[in-house]
C-alpha cells in the first residue's frame, strides 16, 4: 500500500491520531492488513553491506524486519546497529531488546538511541540464557524482565521519563511489542501472562514458532474470550523446516520449540524434504490467515532466508498488496525531493 | 533446599496464611522496632529471615519479597530472575531451560497461586523491577516500616 503522506525513505511518516509511532509497520497493522514480518540474522561482521545483502531477499514481501539481539545467546552485530543501518534506506525494523546483556541504564539509552535513528518498533524480550550460546562463560544480567522492560519503555514514551523519574526532552515515538510462546508450560496460564504484557504496554505480539494449529486455535480462542484480541496485534511465528532431521534436532535442542510428530512424519514422507518444508510453511500461513485475531505472520527462516519471499508469495496472504521496498515509489520520492 | 522449596509450594495455602499473620505481627511490633531502632535491628532480623526463608523457599534475600504474589515460589530462583512469569523456554516437562533438573519456578508459582485464596489475582499483578540497593536486607522489616508509616 502507498500512503497519501508517503515520506522520503528514511524519513518518518506523520503520526496519525491513535498511533504512537511514525512507523510504516503500525500503519499497516492499524489499516487492518494481514502483516508480514521476517527475522534477519545479524552478521558476524562489521561490514554494513552484509546487513543490506541479508535484507534484500525480503524486499517487497515484508512489512517489518526483526533484528535479533544476540539470539540464542550468540554474539552478533548489535540489534541497534542493524536497525540503524536499515532505517537509513527506509526499512521498518523491529529492534529486539533482550534483558540478558544489559541493565536498565544501557537499555533505556538504547531505546532513545534507536528511536533517534528512526526505529519505530521495539520488541521487549527476556532473552535466552547464556548457557545456550557461544559465550556460556558470560555474566547473565537480567536486571529487568520483559514485563518490567515494557513498562519502562512505555514510561519513556508516554510519561517522557526514565525509570528514575528524570524527564526527557523528547520522547521516543515507538510501537511496543512482546513475545509469547503458546506451546510450552504452563500452557493453561500463557494467556494470563500475555494479558500481563498487554497491561504493561505491549501493542503487538510476535509468537514463537507455531506448528501445532489446534493448540494455536485454543490459545487464540482463550484470548478472544478474555477480550484481549482487540487490545493487541498478534503475529504468529512460522518458518520453513529444512528436513525431518533438522526439525527433530530443533525440537530436542532449542528451548521452547514444539513440533508435533505429524509435522515430522509429513517431512519424512517427502521426496524433497526442504521443498515439503516450504509447502508446510505455506499451508501454515494460510491456516493462520483464517484464524480470528491473527494480524499477520512472523517468518523466522534461519539460514533459509531466501525462501521467505517464495513462501509468502505462494501463501497469497498479501492479496496483491506490495509492502514497501527501497525504490518502490520513485515518483513520490522525486516529488518530495524537489518540493 | 530444593525438596523443601517444592514442599512449600505444595503447602502454599497454609504457609501463606502463616506468612500473612507473621507480617501482621511485624507491623504491630513496629513501635517497638522504632524504639530499638530499625538500623540496629537490620542485621539480626535479616540473619533470621535469611535462615528461615532460606530453608523454606531457597530465599535469595532480594529485599523486595514477592512470595505472596508468586504462590510462595521464589522468583529469584529462576536463573533469569524473572519476576513477572515464565520465559518462553520452559521444557515440555515443566522444567527449566537453563537448569534441566529443576522445575520452572513459574510453573510452580502458578500451581502455588491456585492453592492460595486470591493467589491468581496476586500473581497477575505486575511486579516492578528489583531495587538492587536493598538486596541482602530484611524484606520483613521494610514491610513493617512501610505499612506502619514509620520512618527509618
Amino acid at each position: 500500500m502507498i500512503f497519501a503522506d508517503e515520506p522520503v525513505p528514511g524519513y518518518p511518516l506523520p503520526i496519525l491520531p491513535g498511533h504512537t509511532s511514525p512507523g510504516r509497520f503500525e500503519r499497516v497493522l492499524r489499516a487492518g492488513a494481514f502483516a508480514v514480518t521476517a527475522e534477519l540474522a545479524p552478521p558476524d561482521s562489521a561490514d554494513p553491506e552484509e546487513v543490506y545483502k541479508r535484507v534484500r531477499v525480503f524486499e517487497g514481501y515484508v512489512d517489518a524486519i526483526n533484528a535479533t539481539d544476540g539470539s540464542g545467546a550468540n554474539c552478533h552485530m548489535s540489534s541497534l546497529a542493524v536497525c540503524a543501518l536499515l532505517t537509513r534506506v527506509g526499512h521498518a525494523p523491529v529492534m529486539q531488546i533482550s534483558c540478558r546483556d544489559r541493565n536498565r541504564i544501557a537499555i533505556q539509552g538504547d531505546i532513545l538511541g534507536g528511536a533517534a535513528m528512526g526505529v519505530c518498533n521495539m520488541l521487549c524480550l527476556t532473552g535466552d540464557g547464556v548457557q545456550a550460546g557461544d559465550h556460556p562463560q558470560a555474566k547473565p544480567v537480567f536486571d529487568l524482565d520483559s514485563v518490567s522492560l515494557l513498562g519502562i519503555a512505555r514510561g519513556l514514551r508516554d510519561d517522557h521519563r526514565y525509570e528514575s523519574g528524570r524527564k526527557l526532552t523528547y520522547a521516543p515515538r515507538v510501537l511496543l511489542g512482546a513475545a509469547e510462546n503458546p506451546n510450552v508450560p504452563p500452557i493453561e496460564h500463557r494467556t494470563r501472562r500475555l494479558a500481563k504484557k498487554i497491561a504493561a504496554g505491549a501493542q503487538f505480539i510476535q509468537t514463537q514458532y507455531c506448528y501445532d494449529i489446534p493448540r494455536l486455535r485454543d490459545f487464540m480462542s482463550v484470548l478472544e474470550d478474555a477480550g484481549l484480541l482487540e487490545k493487541v496485534f498478534i503475529l504468529i511465528g512460522v518458518g520453513p523446516l529444512r528436513s525431518a532431521k533438522a526439525a527433530d534436532w530443533m525440537r530436542t535442542h532449542v528451548p521452547g520449540i514444539h513440533i508435533p510428530d505429524a509435522v515430522i512424519d509429513r517431512l519424512k514422507g517427502a521426496q524433497d524434504q526442504a521443498r515439503e518444508g516450504r509447502n508446510l510453511c505455506v499451508d501454515l500461513i494460510q491456516e493462520i490467515h483464517s484464524i480470528k485475531g491473527a494480524s499477520g505472520v512472523h517468518v523466522m527462516a534461519y539460514r533459509q532466508e531466501e525462501s521467505v519471499a517464495e513462501v509468502i508469495d505462494r501463501s497469497g496472504v498479501l492479496a496483491g498488496r506490495r509492502p514497501w521496498q527501497p525504490g518502490r515509489d520513485p515518483q513520490i520520492n522525486a516529488d518530495r525531493n524537489t518540493s | 533446599m530444593y525438596a523443601v522449596r517444592l514442599w512449600s509450594v505444595r503447602h502454599a495455602r497454609g504457609l501463606s496464611r502463616f506468612y500473612a499473620s507473621f507480617e501482621a505481627v511485624l507491623v504491630k511490633l513496629s513501635p517497638l522496632f522504632e524504639r530499638i531502632g530499625y538500623q540496629r535491628l537490620e542485621r539480626p532480623v535479616a540473619a533470621v529471615e535469611r535462615t528461615v526463608k532460606g530453608i523454606l523457599f531457597d530465599c535469595r534475600m532480594c529485599g523486595s519479597c514477592a512470595l505472596s504474589s508468586t504462590g510462595l515460589s521464589c522468583p529469584m530462583n529462576c536463573p533469569k530472575q524473572l519476576r513477572n512469569g515464565p520465559c518462553g523456554g520452559v521444557r515440555a516437562n515443566g522444567n527449566c531451560e537453563v537448569k534441566p533438573d529443576m522445575r520452572c519456578v513459574w510453573v510452580q508459582a502458578w500451581q502455588g497461586a491456585e492453592r492460595v485464596p486470591g493467589g491468581i489475582d496476586a500473581i497477575s499483578a505486575i511486579q516492578a523491577p528489583v531495587d538492587r540497593r536493598i538486596e541482602g536486607t530484611s524484606a520483613g522489616l521494610r514491610v513493617a516500616r512501610e505499612k506502619s508509616g514509620a520512618g527509618r
